[in-house]
């Protein structure tokens, strides 16, 4: 379909989009487009303003040569899936970002993008949540940052207000763990039914630490923290299934045309399982 | 004169299509391309609920909106709210009801046609949609077929108190054969609703050609011809004024075997406006008013003795027409009929199918069109047959299938197969299967407790191709006929224009069609070009559907080139002073025989037919051949499809290991454009199996008519197929093709399920729902796994 009227402005600096957010009652901002023209296109939205943001080179960047990975938030999901930077330090983010959708979108959308807009079927927002992320965010009073478990607010909704701008999301180096992203869908470019990113820190053969995120469970991303407890000190396939056993307990996950609440419940035992195993290395 | 079929020609060679670089390079035309000066835009203002009474519309809003000419509901359009028409009665007591282009009152299924607004371009014209004033009180919605049935249901049309649409009837004494049987199976399949989803949406321009009395209708559709006719008879303009064009037009799948009310609604307001008129849907129109496939409920039952000799078939099915009856709804299941008997003899066979109304989106041809409905049936039973009498399933298939030396076998349904060869292609399916190995393998991780399980599908098909012979057709109450056209022109320079009653939109019948004709002509591929889909440029002809193009079509270019070569003959003779008898014809020339130096080149022929200085006595100026050509039978591929299928029981997740299609069309034209319709044809006959399915909530609201839900794999989500043909030429098709459009989605759906059961059969599974989602298929070994506690 053909959009509803809207204005339409091009940023080139992170000021100029905020001051042209704070133009607009009722403005959206453009990232890669891959959420919001949809959207647009189906009507489902009537913004009187898009503020493009795809021309702001400063939030284009991936920054590892702090202590921190820092991805500005207009990167696209190609760059980030094969920063060097992300890929060593943060390789839980590139394996969730590699599953997104197909490479045609994964060269136009955004990571900030994807994490702003804040789907819960998205695959990046348990990892952020996860891995404890921080998220600064520019607006008319200045720059904020936000923690990775304050951002997400509910479906589609995150701490980024109407007149602001997420400029990067920021995440801690985790050099030498383990990870995986485990998608469970229907086909190679479907949302997922859930979806589950684990990473762990070994110590001798067993689990020390474990961080693990859900995917689709929920209004927002789950951080599974019990059973990230429960594997400390696990060693084995037995053990690692014996701790998942809960991972989908306390979740009240909504049913549709993929899985009902029991049979995503299941899923969430399975693949957390599956995801902790493969993180691990371990197979048995 | 000589044979005309060589091997020393461009028959059988995989050259690579004419088509492509084209679409490749983007110069493709389009409907929605189609510019014309002071083009108007249409938008429809469609039912947001699947039954409902409208008891405002008031369109005068939108003539308030900017760049709006008109806008008009059915009382607005008045006589110009052309009835979309059914052409296939099936009985004499089918109830048909009136199906409006604008609804008159009443909608009846979610994307039914309220109101139509035209402005000057087509986002004004979507924008209007909104100041349209339209009320609607909801009634119930009729959408299980089961409870339609029902004395009790309301009808959808009042009218006709019921929401039957007919019964139909074939055969007789089952029940006598049951009588002797040691084993009966029963068995209900849902053959779920589908959405053919082409690629290009549908477009359609109408526009009045200034000074004459045309009008020119572009529209994305297979049916440029049939259009013409029905156009004609819907809106009252004379046919001679009409002009159809299908431009290039992106997929069909059956989805554009159709007269749309979008098509009778554009065309009638440009007649009236006397202005072009054009409009283009949406992919989110498209899932809901692009008439949908499949949808029957059937309930199979066979009987055979303890050794496996099959005695006889009951089909009794429910068929869902949706809200209307368009083309050829009724009459979409029973192209099945003949088919459930498939590949085997038996001596009783009973049919019945019942169409019913419900408040969804009309239901009509989508690649198959009832065959595959009826092959995902019988190629089912027939597993869980030999699952009941310990059987293997291919022994079983083996016992019971017609052999190559029994045809031409007349079927208990009464279809008389000219050619075939199942051994062949079984046994050629089987050593690239390796069935053995997998076998093995099953058997290993059976008694391993592996959670991903392995099961083996089995799919030995067979499927009626060619529609149709007209007599047949006339028998089945269907109003039109089954023949197709040719005119081969031979210009000239000796370039020639293949003129084709066929209306390609992806197969590929350029090429395909120039390598026949110039394998005849012994001219080059690249100096035809294949005219089609143009009523002004190709008057004749009955389009593409139904694997027709080819078994139909290709007979009719071989006759229009031998009849081309045949008077060339005569010219020739004449030139070369000879008797045309003393002739012979090869790699383009006439020649003399026994005097090969006296010689003369087609093309030197074709020059002296147009200067027309020496022509013999009574022999017309101009060199062309054509041909009509009703086929003498139906035609009937086969092939043994193979599916090795991985389970993980954890999850329910369905993996095609490795899938191999072993396929009959007879001769290949062009064994490259046949992979490809084979592939396709999987890809779409899998997705049945796994992905697709269009389904409702008891409100009728569609849930899932979207490219988000709605799942359409993509060569990830597939494996890579191991295809291989053996060829029995057809021997009631000249050229000894059968058809290659459809045979993957046939074949493809009940191997992929038949799979999936064999591999959970141990655990107490017989049967899995379509599609076999994830969530379906671990439901079911819960169940399973419950009945067994």
């Amino acid at each position: 379909m053909i959009p509803a009227t809207f204005g339409y402005t091009r940023a080139s600096t992170i000021d100029d989009a905020v001051a042209a957010l704070a133009s607009s009652d009722d403005a959206k901002v453009l990232g890669g487009g891959q959420s919001l023209l949809p959207v647009l296109r189906l009507r489902l939205n009537a913004p009187e303003l898009v503020v493009d943001c795809s021309g702001i080179d400063e939030i284009k960047s991936i920054d590892g040569s702090g202590d921190r990975v820092v991805i500005g938030s207009g990167a696209t999901h190609h760059a980030v899936m094969n920063d060097p930077a992300v890929t060593s330090s943060v390789p839980l983010l590139a394996q969730a970002t590699a599953t997104v959708a197909d490479p045609q979108i994964r060269h136009r959308g955004t990571v900030g993008g994807a994490l702003a807009h804040a789907d819960p079927r998205a695959d990046q927002p348990p990892v952020a949540l996860a891995l404890d992320a921080e998220f600064t965010i520019a607006g008319p009073g200045g720059r904020r940052t936000v923690p990775a478990a304050e951002f997400f607010v509910g479906p589609f909704e995150t701490a980024v207000g109407e007149d602001e701008l997420l400029v990067s999301a920021s995440f801690p180096k985790y050099d030498g763990w383990g990870s995986h992203y485990e998608k469970f869908n229907r086909t190679a470019q479907a949302w997922s039914i859930v979806g589950v990113g684990a990473a762990v820190r070994m110590d001798s053969g067993s689990i020390a630490e474990a961080r693990i995120g859900l995917a689709n469970v929920g209004g927002t991303p789950m951080r599974a923290s019990a059973t990230e407890q429960a594997l400390v000190g696990a060693s084995s396939m037995a053990e690692i299934e014996a701790a998942c056993a809960q991972a989908a307990d306390g979740l009240e996950p909504f049913a549709d045309e993929d899985a009902d609440v029991e049979f995503r419940k299941h899923l969430v035992r399975v693949l957390t399982k599956r995801a902790v195993a493969r993180a691990a290395g371990i197979s048995s | 004169m000589t044979e005309t079929v060589e091997t020393s020609t461009p028959l059988g060679r995989p050259i690579k299509r004419k088509e492509d670089a084209k679409l490749l390079h983007g110069r493709t035309n389009w409907t929605d391309n189609i510019q014309l000066p002071g083009t108007l835009h249409m938008a429809i203002l469609r039912s947001p609920f699947a039954h409902a009474n409208i008891t405002k519309l008031d369109v005068s809003g939108a003539l308030q909106q900017p760049n709006v000419v008109a806008a008009y509901g059915a009382d607005e359009l008045g006589d110009l709210n052309g009835s979309v028409p059914c052409v296939w009665p099936v009985t004499d007591d089918i109830v048909m009801p009136d199906f409006p282009s604008l609804a008159k009152g009443k909608v009846r299924h979610v994307g039914d046609c309220v109101a139509v607004v035209l402005a000057t371009d087509a986002k004004h014209a979507a924008d209007a949609l909104e100041a349209i004033d339209v009320e609607y009180e909801p009634l119930d919605a009729i959408v299980d077929m089961e409870a339609a049935l029902a004395p009790d249901s309301p009808a959808l049309h009042e009218e006709a108190g019921t929401n039957k649409c007919y019964v139909y009837n074939l055969g007789g004494g089952y029940d006598d054969a049951k009588a002797k049987a040691d084993v009966v199976v029963k068995r209900r399949f849902i053959n779920q609703r589908l959405i053919p989803a082409f690629m290009e949406p549908r477009s359609v321009v109408a526009a009045p050609m200034g000074m004459s009395d045309e009008i020119t209708v572009w529209s994305s559709t297979q049916i440029p011809h049939i259009l013409r006719v029905l156009i004609a008879l819907v809106t009252g303009i004379p046919e001679n004024n009409l002009r159809i064009v299908a431009p290039d037009v992106g997929g069909g799948f059956g989805g554009k075997l159709q007269i749309y009310r979008e098509e009778i609604l554009v065309t009638q307001i440009a007649r009236k406006l006397g202005r072009p008129v054009k409009w283009t849907e949406s992919r989110s129109e498209d899932m809901v008013a692009t008439h949908h496939g499949r949808d029957q409920i059937q309930d199979i039952e066979i009987a055979a003795t303890k050794d496996g000799t099959l005695l006889g078939l009951k089909v009794d099915l429910i068929a869902n027409m949706g809200a209307y009856l368009q083309i050829i709804t009724p009459g979409t299941p029973l192209l099945g009929m003949f088919m459930y008997p498939a590949i085997y003899k038996m001596d009783a066979y009973d049919f019945q199918c019942t169409g019913v109304f419900t408040s969804t989106t009309p239901t009509d041809a989508y690649r198959g069109a009832g065959r595959p409905e009826a092959t995902y049936a019988i190629e089912r039973i027939i597993d869980e047959l030999a699952a009941e009498l310990d059987m293997d399933p291919m022994a079983l298939r083996q016992r019971n299938w017609i052999t190559h030396e029994e045809f031409p076998y007349t079927t208990v349904a009464g279809l008389t197969y000219d050619t075939g060869n199942y051994e062949a292609a079984t046994a050629k399916a089987l050593d690239l299967f390796g069935m053995d190995e997998l076998r093995a393998e099953q058997k290993q991780r059976r008694e391993s407790g592996d959670p991903v399980q392995l099961g083996i599908g089995i799919s030995t098909f067979t499927e009626m191709c060619g529609l149709a012979p007209s007599r047949t057709l006339g028998a089945l109450k269907y109003v039109a006929g089954g023949w197709e056209h040719a005119t081969i022109r031979m210009l000239p320079t000796g370039k020639v224009e293949l003129i084709t009653g066929t209306s390609p939109h992806g197969q590929g019948h350029e090429t395909a069609w120039s390598q026949i004709a110039a394998s005849i002509l012994g001219i080059g591929v690249e100096d035809i070009e294949v005219v089609h889909g143009d009523t002004g440029r190709a008057p004749y002809g009955m389009d593409t559907y139904g694997s027709r193009s080819l078994a139909v079509g290709g007979q009719a270019i071989k006759k229009a080139a031998d009849n081309l070569i045949e008077k060339a003959t005569v010219i020739a003779a004449h030139q070369l002073e000879c008797s045309p008898g003393d002739l012979e014809f090869a790699d383009g020339q006439f020649s003399v025989k026994g005097d090969p130096e006296k010689a003369q080149p087609l093309a030197a022929v074709a020059f002296e037919a147009f200067t027309a200085h020496n022509l013999p006595d009574g022999v017309e100026p101009t060199l062309q051949g054509e041909a009509t050509v009703d086929p003498e039978d139906f035609s009937f591929p086969h092939g043994t499809h193979l599916a090795a299928m991985e389970v993980d029981t954890d999850t329910g997740r369905v993996t095609v290991r490795k899938y191999v299609a072993v396929d009959d069309v007879g001769v290949q034209v062009n064994p490259m454009i046949v992979e490809g319709q084979v592939h396709g044809g999987l890809a779409q006959g899998i997705a049945q199996a796994l992905y697709e399915g269009a389904f409702y909530d008891e409100d009728g609201l569609p849930l899932n008519a979207n490219l988000s839900t709605y799942l359409i794999p993509a060569a990830p989500d597939l494996p890579s197929f191991i295809t291989d043909r053996t060829e029995t030429p057809s021997t009631t098709h000249p050229l000894g093709t059968k058809g290659v459009g459809e045979a993957g989605t046939i074949a493809s759906t009940p191997a992929i399920i038949n799979g999936i059961v064999d591999a959970l059969r141990p655990l107490g599974v017989t049967d899995v729902a379509m599609p076999a989602t994830p969530m379906t298929v671990w439901k079911t070994i819960q169940a399973a796994k419950g009945g067994q506690a």
